[in-house]
């Protein structure tokens, strides 16, 4: 097991690339016509899964909505069965049939990929429970964007979360809009924050661009849950530079606004750092830009190739066989 | 066997079920400290204790989800609904979340959750209380229905559904927790396997199918029809998903005649399903149109006389017999 202090900032600067480059060529193959239905795009948004995820062991629990590539690619999905489920392919992390909004991986402890704003927000408590239940020390991470947060289910998960004490950090990803309402106008709140308040969860507000305040801000709160299982909140604000979904010219918004985010960069503002202190170079910055980039024009080539589900077999995944003996 | 209680027998298979897999837990509203709003989790608490017995706030959608989630890391809850009218605030979870896992998630996720309680109109509460959910259900693929109308049942069925890998829908009847029936001694293990019905009463004249709470009804009108020498065979479906075809067929094929009589309303109702699928396959067996009995197409009146009017009753059962007999 990987503990948190061990997790390399180059090698999760090289995460959010990846997430990056991989957001970049599903544009290019949704407006190519490759990928159906709808697609929401995480550009702008990586240093939140990736401090997040840098945060906690591979064996807690990570469950979020439907912006969810980026959470599985953190997760160690392979940009190939990522790439390959939005082509809606058999050797797709949902084997074809979840599609954009449904990746998952078992193995990796990532639970979905959940396309009902606030659905999934009673399930990552069932998670908790469970974890609580089995008398374990991991955790919960559930992300959910600042819409969901008016969802009935949501208010529900929190006060059983805080009933219960679970182990459970809820995320909420502000990125100010929700599709095309903002936060002021969706929102009965001075800060998204404020909500846990009324559950008797601590909250926090993080800032989203920075990965080592993400990082850190929840390590420390995963740490507190650990010894003594309670929820936790934060508020991580950030922004997405994409519409909402591809669809989506978000024309709710200015250019200016986009612009002063865009220098804001989370990417950009990893690298200044590492750079800065003399842990990364330019070329190998250059390097690993590279071989992202090289890795999802692979997983590309690699989704075209792959075979889609045989029509044979339907009917095999609408029920499980058996049962517990 | 000995005679107990369809609440006793509840009681008897989720003690058993708790009793035999660490992994299972009960959940929901009232089921704990106040052991049930209807009593089948009587006692439970005291045995089992609070970690595993866990009384819920107002919150259907919250705690069906958080089964849910429970279910995909491998725990089998069993989730009460203190009726399933209620459930229809839950209804994302039971109908989005849980059947469609396994599908979304290329079939890594399977949730083994039970959601159990009653179901289906009891006694003048309006509207709002008196939902016969099962086609509302059955419209979903991925999830399992059983209607258990007897004691033995269910037992048997829940018994069932808690070890069963894919979400189970307990559809359980507020007026049937008090009947009693025969049912085998705790030491004898009783399954009773999903989508199996049962001859309740053999017949050669009309088969009449039926399940939960017109079952009873269904018995005692063949009783009245056999003073006017017509023999009803009733089939009781015991399962709506998967639905055991074979059983109704077989049954057609003996008496040529059918009428349905179901708990909820016309429309798309369960009924509709079973016309559908015997006209499509044993249609030579047929020597009348099929009837169906059920309730009134309209919301449940509180009034006592007009609640009687919407639902199904001996009389309506006999006309409609008659009327497929031609007597």
């Amino acid at each position: 097991m990987q503990s948190v202090e061990q997790r390399d900032e180059v090698e999760m600067l090289s995460l959010m690339l990846l997430i990056r480059r991989f957001e970049e060529r599903a544009s290019q193959q949704y407006q190519a016509q490759k990928i159906g239905g709808f697609c929401h795009l995480y550009i702008g948004q990586e240093a939140v899964v990736a401090g997040a995820i840098a945060a906690v062991r591979d064996d807690d629990y990570v469950i979020t909505a439907y912006r969810d590539h980026a959470h599985a690619l953190a997760r160690g999905t392979s940009a190939d069965a990522c790439m390959a489920e939005l082509f809606g392919k058999e050797a797709g992390c949902s084997r074809g049939l979840g599609g954009s909004m449904h990746f998952f991986n078992r193995q990796n402890h990532m639970y979905g990929g959940h396309a009902i704003v606030g659905a999934h927000v009673p399930l990552a408590v069932g998670l908790a429970f469970a974890i609580k239940y089995r008398g374990e020390d991991r955790v919960t991470l559930c992300f959910f964007g600042d819409g969901a947060i008016n969802q009935g289910s949501f208010h529900e998960a929190l006060n059983l979360a805080a009933l219960f004490k679970l182990p459970i950090v809820f995320i909420c990803e502000n990125n100010l809009f929700a599709m095309g309402t903002s936060v002021k106008r969706s929102t009965s709140l001075k800060q998204i924050v404020d909500r846990a308040e009324g559950y008797d969860i601590p909250g926090e507000i993080v800032d989203g661009m920075n990965f080592r305040e993400v990082r850190d801000k929840i390590a420390e709160i995963v740490h507190s849950i650990r010894k003594e299982p309670h929820p936790a909140f934060v508020e991580i604000r950030t922004y997405r530079y994409r519409g909402h979904s591809m669809s989506d010219p978000a024309s709710y918004r200015t250019k200016q606004e986009l612009e002063k985010y865009r220098l804001d960069d989370p990417i950009t503002r990893l690298r200044a750092q590492l750079t800065r202190e003399g842990k990364l170079t330019n070329e190998q910055f250059d390097q690993i830009d590279k071989h992202a980039k090289e890795t999802v024009l692979a997983s590309v080539k690699f989704a075209e190739k792959s075979p889609e589900l045989p029509l044979d077999k339907l009917y095999d995944y609408t029920y499980a066989n058996g049962a517990k003996p | 066997m000995r005679e107990i209680t369809y609440r006793q027998a509840l009681n008897e298979a989720l003690a058993e079920e708790l009793e035999r897999d660490p992994d299972v837990f009960l959940m929901g509203e009232e089921v704990a400290e106040y052991n049930g709003a209807y009593k089948v989790s009587q006692g439970l608490l005291e045995r089992f204790g609070p970690r595993r017995i866990i009384d819920t706030p107002i919150s259907e959608n919250g705690f069906a989800g958080l089964g849910v989630g429970a279910a995909m890391v491998g725990l089998r809850p069993i989730i009460e609904f203190m009726t399933f009218s209620f459930s229809l605030v839950a209804f994302d979870q039971v109908v989005n979340n849980a059947p469609n896992m396994f599908t979304m998630s290329g079939g890594q996720f399977n949730i083994p959750i039970t959601f159990r309680g009653p179901n289906g109109p009891a006694h003048q509460l309006g509207a709002t209380h008196s939902h016969a959910t099962e086609p509302l259900y059955a419209n979903s693929p991925g999830l399992k229905i059983c209607t258990p109308a007897t004691p033995r049942d269910a037992k048997g069925l829940l018994k069932t559904a808690v070890r069963d890998n894919n979400p189970v829908l307990v559809l359980e009847a507020e007026l049937l927790y008090s009947s009693k029936g025969m049912v085998e001694p705790p030491d004898e293990e009783l399954l009773i396997p999903l989508g199996r019905a049962e001859v309740k009463r053999e017949g050669s004249d009309v088969s009449i199918i039926c399940y939960a709470q017109t079952v009873r009804l269904a018995l005692a009108t063949a009783a009245k029809l056999e003073e006017e020498d017509i023999s009803a065979e009733i089939v009781d479906l015991r399962s709506i998903k998967p639905l055991d075809e074979k059983a109704i067929f077989d049954s057609v094929a003996k008496t040529h005649r059918v009428v349905i009589v179901e708990q909820d309303r016309p429309f798309c109702g369960v009924g509709a399903e079973v016309c559908y699928r015997i006209q499509k396959n044993v249609f030579d067996e047929l020597d009348a149109p099929i009837l169906r009995v059920s309730q009134e197409d309209v919301p449940m009146p509180y009034n006592e006389r007009l609640e009687k009017a919407v639902l199904p009753n001996a009389d309506k059962l006999i006309a409609a017999v008659k009327k497929v007999c031609y007597a």
